[in-house]
């Protein structure tokens, strides 16, 4: 027990899983975003933006996010010299990690987000889409003001699942060094393997307490904001 | 409202055919500029990873026969594996959710929300370090445990689920034609529900092949020699880092690319079939938690209390 206090004060777990919440924080505003705007361009009547959101999902959801999170980070970032932080900063390397892993994040969940909001279109009854068109409303102004706030009410529980899945998905991070639980257990295994049970216990219980509420949350949600039809 | 009937838009008239046609010529010059872009950024001299030179290893046999490959075969290993223990364990873990016992009822209950609540890389790191210190383990029999068992433990959580939902959305007459004829609750479930249950499952589980392969990415971390990890090594040999990306993505993209095809002709079959199966929602299955959420939304839309 006392070795195990000693490593919990040696170790900030709690930084670590507010690395957690901040990564998922924007990973989810990012990915919420390029999914909203990949889900409108594959329902839109252009079919170059079409084409396009089907290949963007079909590549990214059959791609590893380790793969995408390895390319951005020693592809982009150490191979190509683009960098999402300024240079001269101190933090200079944790930062640029943290942003580019958050933008990898960000496009694969795109994908998931995407199709859970097209999936949510489809919930939507075709009379209101045709009633935005008899009054008159072009194609951008039916889907931005009658059908997507309809279809974000119908596409809450996937969504929620891919937040979910995004939470757990920060973990792939510690590929690229982002100080996050993952990163940190592993370190604290590497010395302390006496502790093999607890540390796994204390970690894995973070995200159990991360996401239980979470799932909980989305499913009530959902559930108020279901429209019987 | 499906894309191919949209209502979403009008059949465009003269003005808007011009119309789209300009958009749609904006973005593909929107695209080729971002393209050229990429490109330009790979092809500077100081990176220089788009030269032919670059892309010479992967026309030659040695990089394939000693990265390329036993890359690929790890990962399908891993992938292979996985997949029968985890339908297994699901089966069994399943089953369990679905016992009369209510003690064997509640321990699978907590078992499968705790797993399905753990990343998968924690749960490998986690069967890296056991195996080595607890089960001595050694060599590179290591990684590979620590791949396998931290995508079982996911995976059989995920097709737990499956099976129960699946065994749930059976008809009622089902099960009650077992009872009618004289079977016990135990059998009835072995040989009556579970087998619909898992044919009505097949498509889904093919989709969650899927995402072990994906997964089994992510024992790059415990120096299991998978595609990723073999791509780097051949990448640090050739000084090709971005070019060997590229290639190991389309190669991922591939064979998932193929698995999904193959699970929708599953459930494409299953659906035109003559039997009653109804096979689970697919287009979610790819994102295992999708899956079991709808069909709890289902579950719970239905009003069905078990």
């Amino acid at each position: 027990m006392d070795a195990l206090r000693t490593l919990l004060d040696e170790y900030d777990v709690v930084a670590a899983f507010w690395m957690t919440i901040k990564l998922t924080f924007y990973g989810a505003i990012g990915a919420f975003i390029i999914g909203t705007v990949i889900a409108i361009m594959r329902v839109s009547p252009v079919k170059v933006f079409q084409n396009f959101g089907l290949a963007y999902v079909t590549l990214i959801r059959n791609t590893p996010l380790t793969l995408l999170v390895f390319f951005c980070a020693f592809g982009l970032a150490i191979t190509l010299q683009i960098n999402l932080a300024p240079e001269n900063s101190p933090t200079f390397i944790v930062d640029n990690n943290f942003r580019w892993g958050v933008v990898a994040l960000s496009v694969y969940h795109a994908s998931f987000v995407a199709e859970a909001i097209r999936s949510g279109i489809n919930t939507v009854p075709q009379g209101q889409a045709e009633a935005a068109r008899a009054i008159g409303l072009p194609f951008l102004p039916t889907i931005t003001t009658i059908v997507l706030p309809q279809a974000f009410r119908g596409a809450i529980a996937p969504l929620g699942n891919t937040l979910i899945a995004l939470t757990k998905n920060t973990t792939v991070l510690a590929t690229i060094g982002v100080a996050e639980p993952a990163l940190m257990m592993r370190n604290m295994l590497e010395f302390n393997i006496s502790l093999l049970y607890a540390i796994f216990f204390i970690m894995a219980a973070g995200f159990v307490i991360l996401t239980l509420p979470m799932g909980l949350f989305f499913t009530w949600w959902s559930r108020k904001l279901a429209v019987q039809r | 409202m499906s894309a191919e009937t949209s209502v979403l838009f009008d059949a465009p008239g003269p003005k808007a055919l011009i119309r789209h046609r300009i958009i749609a010529a904006i973005g593909v010059v929107l695209l080729l500029v971002i393209a050229y872009f990429v490109i330009k950024g790979l092809a500077n001299p100081e990176n220089d990873q788009l030269t032919a030179a670059k892309w010479v290893p992967f026309i030659e046999w040695s990089s394939w026969k000693n990265y390329l490959i036993p890359g690929l075969i790890g990962t399908l290993q891993a992938a292979a594996i996985s997949v029968v223990l985890a339908v297994i364990a699901g089966v069994l873990l399943g089953l369990g959710r679905l016992s009369q016992i209510a003690v064997v009822r509640m321990l699978c209950g907590i078992f499968v929300e705790f797993f399905r609540a753990v990343p998968v890389l924690m749960m490998m790191f986690f069967a890296y370090y056991f195996g080595l210190f607890t089960l001595n383990i050694s060599g590179s029999a290591l990684p590979l445990f620590g791949a396998v068992v931290g995508l079982t433990f996911y995976n059989s959580c995920v097709i737990a689920e499956l099976v129960r939902s699946g065994v749930h959305s059976l008809p009622r007459g089902q099960r009650e034609a077992g009872y009618a004829i004289g079977l016990t609750s135990g059998q009835t479930l072995t040989s009556i529900l579970l087998p619909q249950a898992i044919t009505a499952m097949l498509p889904s589980i093919v989709s969650q092949l899927v995402v072990i392969l994906k997964d089994s990415a992510l024992a790059y971390n415990i120096a299991y020699l998978e595609l990723l990890r073999q791509g780097q090594n051949l990448a640090v040999y050739e000084g090709n880092l971005i070019p060997t990306l590229i290639v190991v993505a389309v190669i991922y993209i591939l064979i998932n690319w193929a698995l999904t095809r193959v699970a929708r002709g599953l459930e494409a079959r299953l659906r035109t079939g003559k039997r009653g199966i109804r096979p689970g929602p697919l287009d979610v299955g790819a994102n295992p938690a999708l899956a079991v959420e709808e069909e709890r939304q289902e579950e719970a839309a239905a009003g069905d209390p078990r």
